[in-house]
């Protein structure tokens, strides 16, 4: 590093408080980021626990481990625990907050306090959703869609969960509003929009996405609790109502808020895979460029859930080509990765085999999203376990697998120390090897007619069932592998310092752990984020 | 018809056949691509990178036409598809499906009822969606049609047997506690088999119903047990003179089931909810009073 060493506290022992009020009630963004990153993380957790439940109910026909009752109340808490507790809030929460404002050469976000109070708002929702699971009529049976009728007429603790994800929302649109102020107002002398991370790009777009999309579902879940406490009528037919009107207010947001869990992992792949192949990204405008264009189409094309709801078949003509029109930036994204690896010089550390997997999984998912799109084959797959496959291709195999690598490459940085190597890889060639045994299985099973959300099956099923159960285990293997090897590292490990990998983004120059102010002095930005010539490497 | 009949499989299964080959085309393309780069730039192989370019104008247009005209391709082809699953022949026979929470019925235009789809072969057969309750899903993998079930909405599908033999009928959308279990078939029969079928099915529905097999057709039995075992709904057995603690209008009272009792939990359900049980369960408005007296005499039967 160029500029002299001045000493400095790092942000983890600067006011010489160690208790936990100087976590829970500190402004920095840094210690918000590991708050976020410790709360989704552990969420995450327990949805995989969940997950493997689920994986073991079905590993036979009949009954193994529960009851109908308990599987869909299990299936359900499992989608809102990874949907509303981890993938949504939890790249904007963990990772855009610890490294976005160092990216763009601010001192913090620009509302810091308000940044604290989205997370509180974020805890406050999850401790929400989990007093719904225990009190009242047990824990809500309706899937995390919350389809009506039936989660109108349902005796279980719905209006309590909707509540919960209700209150998060909140966060997240604050969490948008902080980090759009942010990356327009912040950044440093010299960080001009053509400097800015491609993390940073997708940050942006994301937050847009937060602060449009997410109002929508706000209304849509007062709606549902308007009609099982007040019987409102709107959506119930036996009101007057309409269910579809639900599934189309539900999937203006939830489609995209598939975007708010993958821009960001496309954002970590973008700075990953240059760093590692010593090569600039390739395509930086078209990258950043199909990020807004991925926010704003993606907008335009919640219908594709819908498909054989019995809305128009103009309706599906339409959604169904703006689907396919989507499709267009997500490949050129993929392309231009790909690019990237031509005549660099590659290094397979951890990081890197966690990106270069999330292109792979993405891609399959993605590519089955092309069979979904479709309105002639989508009529076949939809609601079977090929769409099980397909979303958890996208949002464990791509955004998960993107999680992981983002928690390889940056979380060193935070804590000046690094996990080993070696298991690392053994945690990643198990993953991977679960992960496809589990969710190829699941698509196959889907082509042969299984359906999704069901607790038993028909005999016919029963052997890819069981692979497929056996494949969780094998991921469950390697994620446990993966979190003793890194917080081991992170918190014993062998020191981490100066800028290993060589990257060129700002959170590279200063020191580690960082300084609680980031910079001595605000940074003069000279060159892009891929512009290796200056971090001292070969 | 004179020119055979397209069968919905038919329709269908090229448009998949073609998506799957265009996915598996770029799957294999960007892997091999991505496998070659690794190994062939690896650090120990390449020290330092050969290239510092970071973008291509051509190459960008390129790989940004070239998808474009594949996606717009799969695009077509998925609603030329589609298309001939909303294409209902004319001279379809209409059977009126009727789903509940969670048991299928079909109705037959001559008034014949059953819990398995009979159809004739080679016929084509259009079918009416009816929910009673809340939106299940007619799906039929072998004929790869399915439709949602919704509340108040005319859904319809049609598909034609192209064989003899019996095929799954699943319930596509969740639907609650026994989803995975609201099952039926489709029964193809010869054509004359099947007209043999239709007549006897829709005099036996004119003699006397019979209490336990109404109580299967009707779903009853996929919530309430006939051994006693406790289920989505209280059991059956031993119900009958038992005292019953329940909630009417939100107050709790005890009440021995009787004849009566039974009646009104079978016509409304929604009055009477036992304790410890959810109001889920649906009244059946096509259920006549006779069908009702067969129900009550087989469930008092029940010691
Ligand atoms: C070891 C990890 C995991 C396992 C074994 C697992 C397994 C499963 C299974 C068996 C189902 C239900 C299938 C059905 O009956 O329909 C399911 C549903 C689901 N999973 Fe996972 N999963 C895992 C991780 C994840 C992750 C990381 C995410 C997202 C970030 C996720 C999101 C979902 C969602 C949204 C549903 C749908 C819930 C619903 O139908 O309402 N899962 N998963
Ligand atoms: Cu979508
Ligand atoms: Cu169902």
């Amino acid at each position: 590093m160029s500029h002299i060493q001045q000493p400095q506290t790092s942000f983890w022992n600067d006011t010489g408080k160690t208790g936990i009020t100087s976590w829970i009630f500190s402004t920095d963004h840094k210690r918000i980021g590991l708050l976020y990153f410790y709360s989704t993380f552990g969420f995450f957790l327990v949805g995989v626990l969940l997950g493997l439940l689920l994986r073991i109910e079905l590993m036979a026909p009949g009954r193994t481990i529960m009851g109908p009752q308990t599987y869909n109340a299990l299936f359900t808490v499992h989608g809102v625990v990874m949907i509303f507790l981890f993938i949504i809030p939890g790249f904007q929460g963990s990772f855009g907050n610890l490294v976005m404002p160092i990216q763009i050469g601010a001192r913090d976000v620009s509302f810091p306090r308000l940044n604290l109070f989205s997370w509180w708002i974020y805890m406050i929702g999850a401790v929400v959703i989990l007093t719904s699971l225990f009190t009242g009529g047990g824990p809500p049976d309706t899937g995390w869609t919350f389809y009506v009728p039936f989660s109108s007429r349902t005796g279980t603790n719905v209006s309590l969960a909707v509540l919960g994800v209700f209150i998060i929302g909140f966060s997240s649109i604050l969490t948008g509003l902080n980090f759009v102020t942010t990356i327009h107002r912040l950044r440093a002398e010299g960080m001009s929009w053509g400097r800015l991370p491609l993390f940073v790009w997708s940050l942006y777009a994301t937050a847009w996405v937060q602060i449009l999309a997410t109002p929508i579902l706000a209304i849509t879940l007062v709606l549902v609790a308007a009609e099982r406490l007040l019987g409102t009528g709107l959506f119930d037919p036996a009101t007057g109502g309409d269910p579809l009107m639900y599934q189309h207010l539900f999937w203006i947001y939830s489609h995209p808020a598939v975007y708010i869990m993958i821009l960001p992992a496309m954002g970590v792949i973008s700075d990953i895979i240059p760093v590692f192949s010593r090569k600039p990204i390739f395509g930086y405008k078209m990258i950043a460029f199909s990020s807004i264009a991925i926010a704003a189409a993606g907008s335009l094309v919640w219908g594709h859930h819908m498909y054989t709801s019995g809305m128009s078949d103009t309706a599906i003509l339409v959604f169904s080509f703006l689907t396919f029109i989507v499709a267009i930036p997500s490949a050129i994204k993929v392309f231009n990765w790909v690019s990237t690896l031509y005549r660099g010089s590659i290094s397979l550390e951890a990081p890197m085999l966690f990106a270069l997997t999330f292109i792979l999984l993405f891609s399959i998912g993605g590519l089955s999203g092309l069979i979904l799109g479709a309105a002639a084959t989508d009529i076949h797959v939809h609601d079977t376990h090929f769409v099980v496959g397909h979303f958890h291709y996208v949002i464990f195999g791509g955004s998960g697998f993107a999680f992981f690598a983002a928690m390889h490459y940056w979380l060193p940085k935070f804590y000046g120390r690094r996990y080993a190597e070696k298991p690392a890889i053994l945690a990643w060639a198990l993953m991977f090897t679960g992960f496809n045994i589990t969710y190829f299985t699941m698509q196959l099973l889907g082509m042969q007619g299984m359906p999704r959300r069901y607790y038993d099956y028909l005999p016919e099923f029963a052997t890819l069932n069981l692979v497929s159960t056996v494949g969780s285990w094998i991921l469950a293997g390697g994620l446990l592998i993966m979190l003793i090897n890194l917080f081991r590292g992170l918190w014993w490990g062998p020191p981490f310092e100066g800028n290993p990998w060589g990257g060129a983004t700002l959170e590279w120059s200063i020191p580690t752990p960082p300084p609680t102010e980031n910079f001595i002095e605000e940074p003069l930005v000279t060159h892009g984020p891929y512009d290796f010539k200056g971090t001292g490497i070969p | 018809m004179n020119s055979r009949l397209i069968t919905t499989t038919e329709a269908v299964d090229p448009v998949f056949m073609f998506l799957f080959g265009a996915c598996l085309l770029l799957l294999v393309g960007i892997t091999a691509a991505m496998l070659f780069f690794i190994v062939r730039f690896h650090r120990s192989r390449a020290p330092r990178p050969t290239s510092t370019a970071d973008n291509n104008l051509w190459l960008e247009i390129v790989w940004t036409a070239l998808p474009t005209i594949l996606v717009l391709a799969m695009f077509y082809y998925g609603w030329y598809g589609y298309l001939a699953l909303r294409r209902v022949p004319p001279d379809a026979l209409p059977v009126t499906a009727t789903a509940r929470m969670w048991s299928w019925s079909f109705s037959y235009p001559n008034g014949a009822t059953s819990p398995k789809l009979f159809v004739p072969v080679g016929k084509p057969v259009r079918v009416e969606l009816v929910s009673l309750d809340v939106i299940h899903g007619f799906f039929l993998p072998a004929f790869r049609v399915k439709r949602d079930v919704v509340p108040g909405m005319k859904n319809h599908v049609w598909f034609v047997a192209p064989k003899a033999g019996s095929f799954d009928l699943f319930c596509s959308q969740y639907c609650g506690t026994a989803h995975s279990s609201m099952i039926s078939t489709v029964e193809a029969l010869p054509e004359a088999e099947f007209a043999a079928w239709l007549k006897q099915g829709s005099s036996t529905t004119a003699t006397r119903p019979d209490g336990r097999k109404l109580a299967q057709e009707k779903g009853c039995l996929g919530c309430h047990s006939l051994d006693g075992t406790p289920g989505v709904g209280p059991a059956f057995k031993g119900l009958y003179q038992s005292q019953v603690e329940v909630m009417r209008a939100g107050k709790p009272l005890t009440v021995t089931a009787d004849e009566a009792y039974l009646k009104e939990s079978i016509r409304q359900p929604e009055a009477l909810i036992v304790k410890g049980f959810q109001p889920i369960m649906p009244a059946d408005p096509d259920l006549t009073d006779e069908q009702l007296e067969a129900l009550v005499e087989f469930i008092k039967g029940l010691k």
